[in-house]
């Protein structure tokens, strides 16, 4: 059963107000569509969970969705501090519970592969041990030294944004695949969007490409360019401008909220979003090909 | 600016990349570190592997990357995989030699604070970014490396909070703590380089042409020790610098 429908759908149906979220995508692949929907759709009090917030939660969190932030890196990347969700923790507005990169991906792992909590190393820098109480020490049963344990996240909502995907849900992405399949395994109900949707055929070209089935996915949206400013491996690249265009946006309260009006609470949906960053910058941002070698699966 | 004038980022990325081996594989991140590595693998280090934390592996950025996640570090690349393998399976497994690492405060011991200023956790006087790669990195890469201009406020006695192990409370304490990382093996500054003694403690082994003593010990928050054999670093080549301003980074981004 196709299960593609519209992303305002999606976000009305998948979405409650104090849900735990994750919108997927180390740097790349960031479900920004899905971001500025549930802005649009106006939802409130979210637990909003991301290794990076990225612009993307800070966006969201200008706009009033967030009531706690999840995180284990809050920087605008490649440009310097992402000022509203730092603010928001300076100034006590938003609750946080911070964990390293690899403390965050374990969380995932162990909330993907249907685990309580995943062990880790001890690192011996154990000051966010004692600021997060959720940061456990656990005894090897074998004897060996002891580890670090962190508890499994399994977000009420995953978002995760994908090159291809068929109208069940099956996904081919490639890139940087940071923690889309975690965070598709670990997540109560799934919406991806994709740049494409193709035949089920296609999909079954390349099932080594296949990191998300669709047995996980709830909704399949098709909505070409949903990352911008992020990007798509092969498909566009990233806006850096907008980035550090952000950087100043994000100074002032009032700049931001015009920025939401124009840009999010004044356009319908993604397609108008992108249609008014206009020409110039779709052609900045145009990839040109380099292909793989095929591999080949075999007739069998 | 004269052929042989060079900024403090030069000096500092043009060091760092010296104390690159060949046949590292290092764990990189973007900016300056980024330019450290693919100017030792251009110039005594051909065999360097480059690892970023969003996955990649044996990058060969075409371009400038500019941030830890551009589509340039994953085209041509030898592998690319997840976060959770990039942690696990190449970090925690032991599968790299070298992190390059940053932070607002660096103390006497090397120790990194990248998560707040101020005493109090929950009450940050400065929200810092937090740890990202940096707490595992610091403490499973065999070596470590800083890069950071000399400042009184980047080097504090002691780190309001202790984001990644440097030597902790001294060399004896991480060596307890049995962290297969070697630790901080230099921090290298716009003044000159300063190395872990036998106790851990940062002191300044060399020093950069026409920098002094006095200037490294006014910019350091402790009272900084002067190896007996301070040295002083060789002047950045014309072909490092060629290669950093025409090959690597061509607008300068990096290299103020």
């Amino acid at each position: 059963m196709s299960k593609l429908i519209s992303l305002s759908e999606a976000i009305a149906s998948f979405v409650q107000d104090g849900d735990t979220l994750y919108a997927a995508g180390f740097t790349h692949l960031i479900p920004f569509a899905a971001g500025h929907e549930i802005i649009r759709q106006g939802k409130k009090n979210l637990t909003l969970a991301r290794a990076t917030p990225d612009l993307i939660y800070d966006q969201m969190v200008a706009a009033g969705c967030a009531r706690k932030m999840v995180f284990s890196y809050i920087g605008n990347p490649g440009v310097g501090s992402l000022r509203i969700v730092r603010s928001a923790l300076e100034n006590g507005r938003l609750e946080w519970e911070e964990y390293s990169h690899f403390g965050m991906i374990s969380r995932l792992q162990a909330g993907a592969t249907g685990l309580p909590f995943m062990p880790m190393k001890q690192t011996a820098a154990t000051d966010l041990e004692k600021a997060n109480p959720r940061i456990k020490r656990l005894t090897d049963p074998y004897g060996g030294p002891d580890l670090i344990a962190v508890p499994a996240l399994n977000p009420d909502v995953a978002v995760v944004h994908v090159q291809r995907a068929d109208q069940n849900g099956n996904a081919h992405l490639w890139g940087i695949i940071g923690e889309q399949k975690e965070a598709a395994f670990a997540a109560k109900k799934v919406i991806l969007t994709a740049e494409e949707i193709v035949d089920e055929t296609s999909i079954r070209t390349d099932p080594n490409r296949t990191l998300i089935p669709g047995l996980v996915v709830s909704a399949v949206c098709h909505i070409p360019k949903a990352c911008h400013p992020s990007y798509a491996q092969g498909y566009y690249d990233r806006d850096n401008q907008f980035y550090l265009q952000w950087d100043q946006i994000s100074q002032s309260l009032e700049n931001t909220q015009s920025w939401l009006d124009e840009w999010v609470f004044d356009t319908k949906d993604h397609a108008e979003y992108w249609h008014k960053l206009g020409r110039q910058v779709h052609n900045r941002l145009r990839v040109k090909p380099r292909q793989s070698t095929p591999v080949n699966y075999g007739e069998y | 600016m004269s052929p042989l004038a060079y900024s403090s980022s030069e000096l500092m990325i043009v060091n760092a990349s010296r104390l690159l081996r060949d046949g590292d594989v290092v764990f990189v991140g973007v900016g300056q570190p980024n330019l450290a590595c693919n100017l030792a693998k251009r110039t005594h280090a051909p065999n360097l592997v480059m690892i970023y934390e969003a996955g990649v592996i044996g990058a060969e950025p075409a371009r400038l990357p500019l941030s830890i996640g551009d589509p340039t570090l994953i085209s041509g690349a030898l592998a690319v995989c997840s976060m959770y393998d990039i942690f696990s399976f190449y970090l925690q497994r032991g599968c790299v030699d070298v992190g390059f690492m940053g932070g607002a405060q660096i103390d006497r011991f090397g120790n990194i604070n990248a998560t707040v200023i101020g005493a109090d956790y929950s009450k940050p006087k400065v929200r810092l970014p937090g740890s990202g790669g940096s707490q595992e990195i610091a403490a499973w890469a065999n070596r470590c490396y800083i890069m950071t201009p000399h400042q009184k406020r980047r080097f504090p006695e002691k780190v309001d909070f202790l984001t990644s192990a440097g030597y902790l409370s001294g060399r004896a304490e991480r060596e307890a703590a049995a962290l297969r990382g070697g630790g901080v093996q230099a921090v290298v500054t716009d003044l000159g380089i300063m190395e872990p003694d036998h106790s851990g403690e940062l002191v300044l082994t060399a020093l950069h042409p026409q920098k002094t003593v006095e200037e490294a010990r006014e910019n350091t928050g402790w009272p900084l020790k002067i190896s007996d054999d301070l040295k002083e670093t060789t002047p950045a080549s014309e072909q490092e610098l060629a290669i950093l301003r025409l090959e690597l980074d061509p607008d300068g981004l990096y290299l103020k």
